[in-house]
């Protein structure tokens, strides 16, 4: 059988063995987190505890009215000892909350099951979602709860789990998925019942038999689950494509999937979504693959969220040589960091470590329209027209060539062979034209 | 924190191990089967015209780099593959400071004055090739046969002693069996009378992934078909001349053809029409060199009104 896919993409090396075999391993506990008041899609939260203060785990200790947000709970018990801006992953400071672990890690009594699913309406599971601080662990961060509710006028028929992880090196959800498949399937079934579907498709790439099979396993009791293998191949896991390849559907330019009835959430979520349900757990811890060729011991660890990224070095044994680049994230769309003093959030599913010998520092070559950003554009755009339009500062017509349609995935500058900067240059037309668009 | 060693730029983090030095190296090997076919059939003189070409293209290069204060790009070895793909569409016994001539216009006139590699809105090798052929028709027509003749010549064609296949059958009605054709063991340019080593050179471009089949797929097809209709013999049109050697080796420049899939479908088809129009009712015999050229300058015509459609674009319907 043909597996499915999109047209374009790029066949990127995957760097997977590093850890795909390494069982996800509870990060020591830290002696202390920074929680920032902002790490989703949405409105920052104000703090909801003082300096001094202290909490328990899963006590929620941020929160806003907006309508699109996402609250914060506490990973650990102990004392607030500094609420101030701390940097973030992005690159900016966030106002943040510090606590220090008691390391008794005593629970809230806010944190109890919420009883079966059978029992819960649709609105209240999406409360619950909503309250455990839930958003998508994929990378984008964008709040669950908010995504599920579709605007007025338009509905869902179909719920996409993504489970294809098709950024290099990072195994965090191949091994959610080996490990703990009833869960990611009781996720998906609650993630249905609060969308309203009643047909959901885990697609994951075929590089990751032992994922699927666990999948299909678990999924078997279970009707209107189905595990649909997929053609490894970058990026198989963005959302417009992973809609196109399952259900051969196309999300309309500058549209949203539930335009096409379809919402998709990343496998991890659906574990998160079932752990607020079956034990009420919020959301403050995630599995983050700490990898690359720099790291002693490359790890899957289920780490607190707000535990600083030197201390999971620290986990997985320090450096075996020396970094040259941190990464969060994968090495396709991650971010690059300048320090190592920057927290997990909740959208960081991996942190990835290159020597300078992996760092392409080579200059740019003329482009020789060779094409191959076009064969491999993902969204079927021309990127050496948007971004030389971009270079000289022409963005009217890199937005006529479709700059806003661009979803990043860096496939362009992965295959350019005159290693031109392709992406960068689009995403500053991107956000140029969106500046322009807003002064309008 | 203080003394931090962190290199931050821009996503993807990863690249892929082929530069455009690669492809240009990977062109020059391609090009080896035809090279070596070029060698066995016309003997060393074809050598020499390869060296010489090659060799100019690349001082050309260097010396205008030097010459404009700019860097000296010899290194990305695309100064080498158009001196080579100009030394392999021109005949074996041409003086060499002809052939010198030739690659210094491709590479000056033809790349440099436009701004140097990406820049060039013609092939810069059949830009020399064009030249060459207006300046000194004689010694650009004056063809051989291979060192290695073939049994296939027999009497009757002993008053044909150097036309190439298409020459022959346009001025005298001979049509050259497939054999030799398939073979490369008659009249032609260097590199382009043996169809194999043409395709072997394609296979491997095509497996490497640098040339897709679309602009020589349409060209060949376009030829074939047309060539049908018009009574022509198809296989005979398909093997004789430059057909092949153009299709694959020049239609296929990056720089000069289109990067849309459809501009590309277009683009070939429009060289097989030019090549079958030349060819049968043209003053010269070949037209593969002026139909690519040609149709060069639609290019960024081309690129312009077939734009992809967009994943999840709805167009208005006309």
């Amino acid at each position: 059988m043909r597996l499915k896919t999109f047209r374009g993409g790029a066949h990127v090396p995957h760097f997977k063995e590093l850890t795909a075999t390494k069982p996800i391993r509870d990060a020591r506990l830290p002696a202390k987190v920074v929680v920032a008041l902002h790490q989703h899609t949405g409105a920052p939260c104000e703090a909801l505890v003082k300096v001094g203060d202290h909490v328990k785990v899963g006590q929620k200790i941020g929160d806003s009215k907006a309508a699109l947000t996402a609250p914060v709970h506490a990973p650990v018990s102990g004392k607030v000892v500094d609420i101030a801006p701390y940097p973030q992953s992005g690159g900016r400071e966030v106002v943040s909350i510090v606590i220090e672990s008691d390391g008794l890690q005593e629970v809230a009594d806010t944190v109890r099951p919420k009883g079966e699913l059978d029992g819960l309406s649709q609105g209240d599971l999406r409360e619950i979602i909503r309250e455990a601080g839930i958003v998508g662990l994929g990378g984008a961060a964008f709040p669950t709860y908010f995504k599920l509710t579709p605007p007025p006028g338009k509905s869902f028929d179909t719920l996409i789990i993504n489970g294809s992880e098709c950024e290099p090196y990072l195994t965090a959800d191949q091994r959610l998925m080996m490990e703990r498949p009833e869960d990611a399937i009781f996720g998906t079934r609650v993630l249905m019942k609060a969308a309203g579907v009643s047909r959901a498709f885990i697609g994951i790439e075929e590089n990751k038999p032992e994922a699927i099979e666990a999948m299909q396993k678990a999924a078997e009791r279970h009707s209107g689950i189905e595990i649909v293998p997929l053609a490894a191949k970058y990026p198989q896991g963005a959302e417009k494509q992973l809609i196109k390849a399952i259900v051969n559907r196309e999300v309309p330019c500058g549209g949203l999937p539930v335009d096409v009835g379809v919402i998709v959430n990343n496998v991890g979520t659906a574990v998160a979504v079932g752990e607020a349900i079956s034990t009420g757990m919020p959301l403050v811890e995630r599995v983050v693959t700490v990898t690359g060729s720099p790291v002693k011991e490359p790890s899957n660890l289920k780490v607190k969220i707000g535990t600083l990224v030197s201390d999971l070095v620290e986990e997985c044994e320090g450096f075996a040589s020396e970094p040259a680049k941190v990464i969060i994230g994968g090495p396709m769309m991650g971010v690059a960091q300048f320090t190592m003093d920057i927290p997990v959030t909740k959208g960081t599913s991996g942190v990835l470590f290159l020597t300078i010998d992996e760092v392409s520092l080579e200059e740019p070559l003329p482009c020789v329209r060779c094409g191959k950003c076009v064969e491999n554009c993902p969204m079927h755009l021309l990127p050496l027209f948007i971004s030389q339009y971009a270079d000289a500062g022409r963005f009217d017509e890199a937005a006529e060539y479709g700059a806003m349609d661009c979803i990043e995935c860096g496939s362009c500058s992965f295959i350019c062979p005159s290693r031109r900067h392709l992406v960068q240059s689009i995403r500053l037309a991107k956000a140029e034209i969106a500046a322009r668009r807003r002064k309008k | 924190m203080a003394e931090n060693q962190f290199i931050v730029s821009s996503s993807p983090h990863l690249r892929s191990e082929v530069s455009t030095p690669v492809i240009m190296r990977d062109v020059i090997i391609a090009l080896l089967p035809p090279s070596f076919a070029g060698i066995y059939l016309f003997g060393f003189r074809a050598l020499a015209v390869m060296i010489v070409g090659t060799l100019a293209a690349v001082i050309t290069e260097a010396v205008i780099e030097r010459a404009t204060h700019r860097p000296v790009t010899i290194g990305d070895y695309s100064a080498a593959v158009a001196g080579l793909l100009l030394a392999l569409v021109l005949p074996p016994d041409i003086p060499l400071w002809i052939v010198a001539v030739g690659s210094i216009v491709a590479i000056g006139v033809g790349k440099q004055v436009f701004g140097g590699l990406g820049h060039n809105p013609f092939n810069p090798a059949l830009i020399g090739r064009a030249v060459l052929l207006a300046s000194w028709p004689v010694a650009m027509t004056t063809w051989r046969w291979p060192v290695a003749s073939a049994p296939w010549m027999g009497k009757g064609f002993d008053i044909l002693t150097s036309a190439t296949p298409l020459a022959a059958l346009k001025l005298s009605g001979i049509k050259t069996p497939y054999g030799p054709l398939f073979w490369g063991t008659v009249a032609g340019s260097i590199g382009e009378t043996s169809a194999i080593a043409v395709l072997i050179g394609a296979a491997y471009l095509l497996i490497r992934g640098h040339i897709t089949w679309r602009i020589p797929g349409y060209y060949i097809l376009t030829v074939a078909v047309l060539s049908l209709l018009f009574g022509q013999d198809p296989v005979f049109h398909v093997l004789a001349g430059g057909l092949l050697f153009g299709a694959f080796f020049m239609a296929t420049d990056y720089v000069s053809t289109p990067v849309t899939p459809k501009g590309q479908a277009i683009f070939g088809i429009g060289c097989g029409v030019l090549t079958v129009l030349i060819r049968l009712y043209g003053g010269y015999p070949e037209g593969v060199c002026y139909s690519i050229l040609i149709m060069d300058a639609t290019t960024a015509l081309l690129d312009r009104f077939t734009r992809p459609r967009k994943l999840g674009e709805v167009r208005r319907s006309a």
